[in-house]
């Protein structure tokens, strides 16, 4: 049982298995909704396999066509990447059995939906599993493209400017972040990220490259100033298609600047500092934004400006004990993954009782539909940081990084950040336990979509309990 | 060996040029084709900056230009339904105005 | 557009930030290329790895053999592309003029020389500059001037439905790609000798599938048959 579980290419398969289901949903269209679900469920499988390959095994290496760097090109699974690929099995099996019933209805809809997120899936798995350059430029790329196509997907005008700002953004953080792999690969003349690091001595020869890709990457984050697309495609998206881009597409760009920021470890104080303060007004921008909110979407979706932020306020306090600081911002990456899907799993659910999506005119929506607003509170919890929650353990983690180095503001815009995130969610839950004046038609909502986000929403919280196991996963990864 | 040569000073210039229309053009086919010079510009300066004809260059050009054109293709047909759906090949807020003052130039 | 503009409208100040941002990014670029050394590059390895992989052409060689994995990406993008396209809605409609004569009479000439000059690129692509993408461009090319011309190709195929030429590139890459992983090779290590052939295969699949998904992407939108 280990000897086929230890030798069979599972970080492959995890690439494959979802192209291969893509092409297959993509040819049988009226089978496309089942295809796609079990297409859906060996991708996770395939990329639990990795986990457990990396847990029990250690970091994997894959010389692709057998030639290896840095003539061919090499994958890399550690630590870091089977956690990312866990949290896009998770989110993602989740994601896919909401849409199987959320889109039922609408067949135009399912037959395109699931090539496309398919095909995201494994742009996903093969980005967090690459460690070539110019392999992780044409991986952003297919992320960017079939994420783009899933927001226009929802037909309006709305979602079709949301696609078209998104889709200019994406090529642009595209073409910085390809300016920095030819400098790269023109100065130190490989590709591969592990010589790369070895090569590349510091200096500005180092910090022009690296300073365009992480340019570009900012922009595919969306951290703040560079937020302005989110909001618009994550807020008229279909609910399924948001919780992907809010939990997992941005998350594939993060990782993606982490993995450069580990290997060629910039010096300076610089940049950290400007990385963080971006971080920090992301946090209050976004905050005070979706207080402002009147569509539940719209404020979602600025929840995830502000919660990216957090993630941000890790690289100032970088300096003493890495190893905290970088663990919290991953592990808060990941309980954002699965609290955030969670929510706009559960926004798409109430939105579909009610045939709206105002906050003020939520009706009673705990006694309709108590199942979403826990789920909605539950990831509430989470964002928010307070504990057991996931989200707390990250944040606890970057409290004590600040406090121990005495960078107490840091730590004052994570707790003021913590504030403003429970008033929002509040605010909507608020709402939802009164009765609105207006009246408003109501729908069936089936079982499945509230259980789905449910147990999102629990596994968010349950991200709190099993930090002392899933941390010391990052144990080697990080500088 | 230097690195700027005549293909990598022109690539980088095609790359300033994009950017600032990209940037400062409300017409939706404008940014598109911004992107394109952008982007022409980063593959001259990958295959043009060395001296001597290397061929991994020259396939990740390859690549990058299917990449590109699909883009574009998709770019395209989303330029189309916003003109359709909307009436104007524009984004909202550049409705008002195109940055680049027409009685300027 | 005429418009009045006073100094402190945005515009202005916004266009001397770019501006300056503009120029630094062209001084930083232009400055690294100039003075840092740069790296002797991967040509020599390739040429030195040639013989190996049994492929005359470099660049085809680091295409389909060393960097393979990077193609079949790249053909995943183009497929998703399309669907993407296919996506957003019906193929919008051109309008109905009928096409030059000068047109038709092209095609008459031009079709039957790109079909067999599309053969012959992806033929030489082992050897000379060539292979699928180009091959597959100037089959898209003929395919664009059908549609430009308001004709249909009697090509004599079963009426099969265009998405089995859009899915048959990636497929194909695809399944050799895991077919060859056999005797403990890797994902895409092709067996020795048979390099070529399967090379050939991979790149024949593909140019179907680049001239369909190019001439899809033309189009626009989804043609009137599929679903």
């Amino acid at each position: 049982m280990t000897d086929w579980l230890a030798e069979a290419p599972w970080m492959l398969l995890a690439i494959a298995l979802p192209l291969l289901g893509a092409l297959l949903a993509f040819l049988r269209p009226h089978r496309a909704a089942m295809i796609g679900l079990i297409g859906a469920f060996m991708s996770a499988g395939a990329a639990l396999a990795v986990l457990l390959q990396v847990v029990f095994g250690g970091p994997r290496q894959y010389e692709v066509g057998g030639w290896g760097a840095p003539l061919g090109i090499n994958l890399w699974a550690d630590g870091l990447s089977a956690m990312m690929l866990a949290m896009t099995a998770v989110v993602g099996t989740a994601v896919s059995i909401y849409a199987r019933v959320y889109l039922a209805d609408s067949p135009n809809k399912v037959r395109r939906f699931w090539p496309l997120w398919l095909f995201t899936w494994a742009a996903l798995n093969a980005l967090f599993q690459a460690a070539d350059v110019f392999n992780l430029y044409v991986t952003l790329e297919l992320l960017g493209l079939s994420a783009v196509a899933l927001v226009a997907l929802t037909g309006t005008g709305p979602a079709l400017w949301g696609a078209m700002r998104y889709l200019l953004v994406s090529l642009l953080g595209s073409l910085a972040y390809l300016v920095g792999v030819v400098l790269l690969y023109h100065l130190h003349g490989t590709l591969d990220l592990t010589l790369l690091g070895e090569r590349a001595d510091g200096g500005l020869a180092l910090a022009i490259p690296l300073g365009a890709m992480i340019a570009g990457l900012l922009l595919k984050i969306g951290l703040f100033p560079f937020h302005v697309w989110l909001p618009p495609a994550h807020g008229s998206a279909r609910a399924p298609v948001s919780a992907v881009l809010s939990g997992l597409v941005v998350k594939g760009a993060f990782y993606l600047l982490l993995r450069l920021w580990f290997t060629f470890s910039p010096e300076g104080e610089g940049l950290p500092i400007l990385l963080g303060s971006l971080g920090a007004f992301a946090v209050f921008w976004g905050s005070i934004q979706a207080l402002r909110q009147e569509r539940l979407k719209l404020l979602v979706a600025y929840s995830t400006v502000a919660q990216l932020g957090y993630l941000f306020i890790a690289f100032p306090l970088a300096g003493m004990d890495p190893a905290l600081a970088w663990g919290g911002s991953i592990y808060l990456a990941v309980s954002h993954a699965l609290a955030k899907g969670a929510m706009f799993l559960a926004a798409g659910s109430i939105m579909m009782q009610g045939g709206h999506d105002e906050i003020a005119e939520l009706d009673r929506v705990v006694d309709r539909m108590p199942l979403s607003l826990a789920a909605f509170a539950l990831a509430g919890i989470s964002l928010a940081g307070l504990p057991p929650s996931g989200g707390f353990v990250g944040k606890w983690m970057l409290l004590q990084s600040a406090m121990a180095q005495g960078l107490w503001p840091w730590a004052l815009v994570m707790i003021v950040g913590g504030v403003l995130t429970a008033s929002y969610v509040f605010r909507v839950l608020g709402f939802a336990f009164t009765r609105s004046p207006h009246a408003h038609e109501s729908h069936n909502v089936p079982h499945t979509m509230e259980w789905t986000a449910l147990l999102l929403a629990l596994g968010a919280v349950l991200l709190g309990f099993v930090a002392p196991w899933a941390l010391p996963l990052l144990d080697g990864v990080l500088p | 060996m230097n690195g700027l040569t005549v293909f990598a000073l022109t690539g980088v210039g095609l790359l300033v040029i994009g950017l600032w229309a990209l940037v400062l053009r409300a017409h939706l086919i404008r940014k598109v084709l911004a992107l394109n010079v952008m982007g022409s510009g980063v593959f001259l300066v990958l295959v043009g900056a060395g001296a001597a004809p290397d061929p991994v260059p020259q396939a990740m050009v390859i690549t990058g230009i299917v990449v590109t054109v699909s883009a574009t293709a998709l770019a395209l047909a989303l330029v189309l339904r916003i003109d359709t759906a909307t009436g104007k090949p524009t984004l909202p807020e550049d409705r008002e105005r195109d940055l680049m003052d027409e009685h300027w130039q | 557009m005429q418009t009045e503009r006073d100094p402190c409208e945005p515009g202005v100040v916004l266009r001397g930030m770019l501006a300056v941002l503009l120029a630094c990014v062209a001084c930083g670029l232009c400055w690294l290329l100039w003075s840092a050394p740069l790296a002797p590059g991967l040509g020599d390895a390739v040429r030195a790895a040639s013989a190996q992989s049994g492929i005359a052409n470099p660049v085809t060689a680091v295409l389909l053999d060393f960097r393979g994995y990077d193609t079949l990406l790249e053909i995943a993008v183009m497929t998703s592309t399309l669907v993407g396209v296919w996506a957003l809605g019906p193929a919008p409609k051109l309008h109905e003029r009928p096409p030059s004569p000068v047109l038709l009479g092209l095609d008459s000439a031009l079709i039957p020389f790109a079909a067999v000059i599309c053969g012959y690129l992806l033929w030489v692509g082992a050897t000379r500059a060539g292979g699928a993408f180009q091959a597959g461009s100037v089959l898209a090319a003929t395919g664009v001037l059908f549609i430009l011309s308001g004709r249909r190709p009697r090509l004599g195929l079963p009426d099969a439905p265009m998405r089995w030429g859009v899915v048959l590139g990636l497929a194909t890459f695809l399944v050799v790609a895991l077919a060859v992983m056999g005797d403990g090779r890797q994902f895409l290590e092709y067996p020795p000798g048979s390099t070529k052939t399967l090379i050939l295969v991979i790149e024949a699949a593909a140019t179907v599938s680049i001239a369909v998904i190019l001439a899809g992407l033309f189009i626009g939108g989804r043609p009137d048959r599929e679903p």
